[in-house]
């Protein structure tokens, strides 16, 4: 098991007088090799939820099992050093840094792992953008390349360190539907081939028809979690 | 084990301080302006100092030891419960000879710290040529030993410096006053007693007025010059450290029963102002020290904020609280060594304009100034730590960031 969430609660400003839940007692199970789409109007407790998911923020109550190991009470450190084996990131405004070139911009994890980039570390990040259609634009900064381009950059990046899961932030919510469709079509197919798997937040329903399974969040709660049925099959994973 | 070598903190504080190019190369160049400030000043105020003590000792010992004061003897303790009434007149002090100096010579020659001893009768007299009389002080000595007090063959400016029986050395003012060049003959008296002597040297002893009194004979002739056969009237020293001179002269005044005189306590004004000029000096110094750590706190604390976005997606992906502090530590040292390098190249040029420019009404530099490699190693290790110093707090925060916030930002 991917993930397992149980009684997941999360209440900001604890003992304060404006203190408030924002997620009430959540269960969640993700397998190995699911490709997720977390939906939700704004204010439903998506980001939220993503971030714990990340273990960029901590839950109130309940348990939260990644990869068959509670999360509850590691330290900071060790939540970080979770998230760089087992977690990758894309976001919705690319957040690539603008000083790297797109090359090191996918090595960073690698960099930040060993202190320097093996060659095969090197080598994989240029498999990776060569995947995603990148190939030519190895040296370019952020600046040079289109929000499409940088959004695939940022899709290698988190795939470079091979996680099993990777959170995605509404990877298309900045890009003209062009672009949003390439972006989608390259993460199912990533899906495919690697096996990786994928949690989606989008507001896009045509987007979320093309994930394997939706969780629908409204108020805190989930309030829909069923597969979609007209996609075709996941490949197994890994 | 595998050693972690800190390549990613490197690369990213290396990249962060190029993005923001403008912002790193006014703080840099802030930097070098505080450094070649410290750098500058501690060489002017080094080669001041070091100018100002090498003309005042040059013409002095470190330290003098005399014979002790001529005291009247005091009257004999009254019974108690007896009143006296006493008005005891200080009596008059006659040159006297330091007791058993020439056994007391290798004690303090061998004591530690000591570079040279030299024995020398000190009075008055006068210096007489046709119908010219000056008042002189007349001093005895051995000039091998003296020599190695005040390096007086390299105050030589006519002549070369010999004190055989019947020769004399001369200061440049008096044989100017007298008409006197190398080769002429004076007569010197003290008293009744009259000697002529050839005058072998003139000398330069750096002060007008000592130029102007000073006639140094063999001590023989001194000594019969001034009634002290075999005597001695001061012993002078000079110290391998001269700011230790004064815990020598301490010391040897518990030892011995003599008047001990440091060079510090004969020139205590002097002391006083060097004292106070170093005082200034390092209070400059730590003001513009601390400017320069405000100034690139200042920087990075913005940069802190600037970069929030790419400190939050760093820690997503997994940097740890210690690398994101690392690299903003480093970039604060890098400011600092880059800044120092700057500085010191800048410190180097104004004291190269100060030694060309700044001249003396003679036309030669005023004196010599340098910023001595240990000195510039110093100062550049100094603002280095300062750029980390100042970048604990903008890296405290750094590492603090909330990912999720920072993210969002």
């Amino acid at each position: 098991m991917l993930i397992e969430l149980h009684d997941l609660r999360k209440r900001y400003n604890l003992g304060q007088p404006n203190e408030a839940e924002v997620l009430h007692g959540l269960d969640l199970r993700v397998q190995r090799g699911e490709f997720l789409a977390l939906m939700g109007p704004s204010g439903s407790g998506k980001s939220t939820l993503l971030n714990i998911l990340g273990l960029l923020e901590r839950m109130t109550e309940g348990d939260y099992r990644l990869l068959g190991d509670s999360v509850r009470g590691l330290s900071d450190a060790e939540l970080t050093l979770r998230r760089r084996s087992a977690l990758g990131f894309v976001f919705q405004f690319h957040h690539l840094l603008p000083a790297f070139t797109a090359l090191e911009n996918v090595t960073l994890p690698a960099l930040m792992h060993a202190g320097r980039v093996s060659a095969q570390a090197n080598a994989r990040a240029r498999e990776l953008l060569d995947a995603v259609g990148l190939a030519a634009a190895l040296h370019k900064r952020p600046s040079e390349l289109s929000g499409g381009m940088q959004q695939r950059v940022a899709i290698a990046r988190a795939l470079v360190m091979d996680p099993p899961l990777v959170l995605a932030d509404e990877p298309t919510g900045n890009l003209d539907t062009a672009s949003s469709d390439d972006v989608f079509a390259l993460l199912r197919r990533i899906h495919a081939e690697r096996g990786t798997a994928f949690i989606v937040v989008t507001h896009d329903p045509r987007l979320a028809a093309r994930c394997d399974r939706l969780v629908e969040l409204v108020d805190g709660r989930i309030a829909r979690d069923e597969p979609v049925a007209q996609l075709s099959p996941v490949a197994p994973p890994r | 084990m595998r050693r972690y070598w800190p390549g990613f903190e490197w690369q990213v504080a290396w990249r962060f301080l190029r993005e923001g190019r403008m912002q790193t190369l006014l703080i840099i160049v802030g930097v070098a302006a505080g450094v070649a400030v410290v750098a500058y000043i501690s060489a002017l105020i080094d080669g001041l100092q070091a100018n100002t003590l090498a003309k005042t000792l040059g013409a002095q010992a470190h330290i003098s030891l005399r014979a002790p004061e001529d005291m009247v003897a005091p009257a004999a303790r009254l019974e108690a419960g007896t009143a006296m009434l006493s008005d005891t007149q200080p009596r008059a002090q006659r040159l006297r000879s330091v007791a058993n100096w020439q056994a007391l010579l290798p004690v303090l020659q061998a004591t530690p710290g000591v570079a040279a001893v030299s024995p020398m009768v000190s009075g008055a007299g006068l210096a007489l040529r046709g119908e010219a009389a000056l008042a002189i002080a007349l001093m005895g000595v051995e000039l091998e030993r003296y020599d190695r007090i005040v390096n007086l063959r390299s105050k030589v400016v006519a002549g070369r410096a010999s004190l055989q029986p019947g020769e004399a050395i001369i200061g440049r003012e008096l044989a100017a006053d007298l008409g006197l060049r190398v080769g002429d003959r004076l007569t010197l008296r003290t008293g009744l007693v009259s000697d002529s002597a050839r005058v072998t040297a003139l000398v330069d002893l750096g002060v007008k007025d000592l130029n102007r009194r000073t006639v140094i004979v063999p001590l023989r002739a001194a000594q019969n010059l001034q009634g002290l056969p075999g005597g001695a009237t001061h012993l002078d020293l000079t110290v391998t450290d001269v700011w230790a001179a004064q815990a020598l002269a301490d010391s040897l005044r518990r030892q011995h029963p003599l008047r001990v005189e440091s060079w510090q306590e004969s020139n205590a004004q002097l002391v006083s102002a060097l004292n106070a000029q170093s005082v200034s000096t390092t209070i400059i110094r730590a003001v513009v020290l601390v400017v320069v750590v405000l100034g690139i706190a200042s920087v990075l604390v913005v940069s802190v904020v600037q970069k929030g976005r790419e400190i939050g997606i760093l820690r997503a992906m997994g940097a740890t609280r210690g690398q994101m502090q690392r690299i903003f530590l480093l970039q604060g040292a890098v400011v600092g060594a880059l800044g120092s390098l700057l500085g010191i190249a800048l410190a180097v040029a104004l004291v190269w304009a100060f030694t060309t420019f700044v001249r003396g009404s003679d036309g030669l530099p005023l004196f010599a100034i340098t910023v001595p490699v240990p000195t510039a190693l110093r100062v550049a290790l100094i603002a280095t730590l300062c750029g980390v110093l100042a970048a604990v707090a903008p890296a405290r925060r750094a590492a603090a960031m909330d990912p999720a916030q920072a993210i969002r930002m």
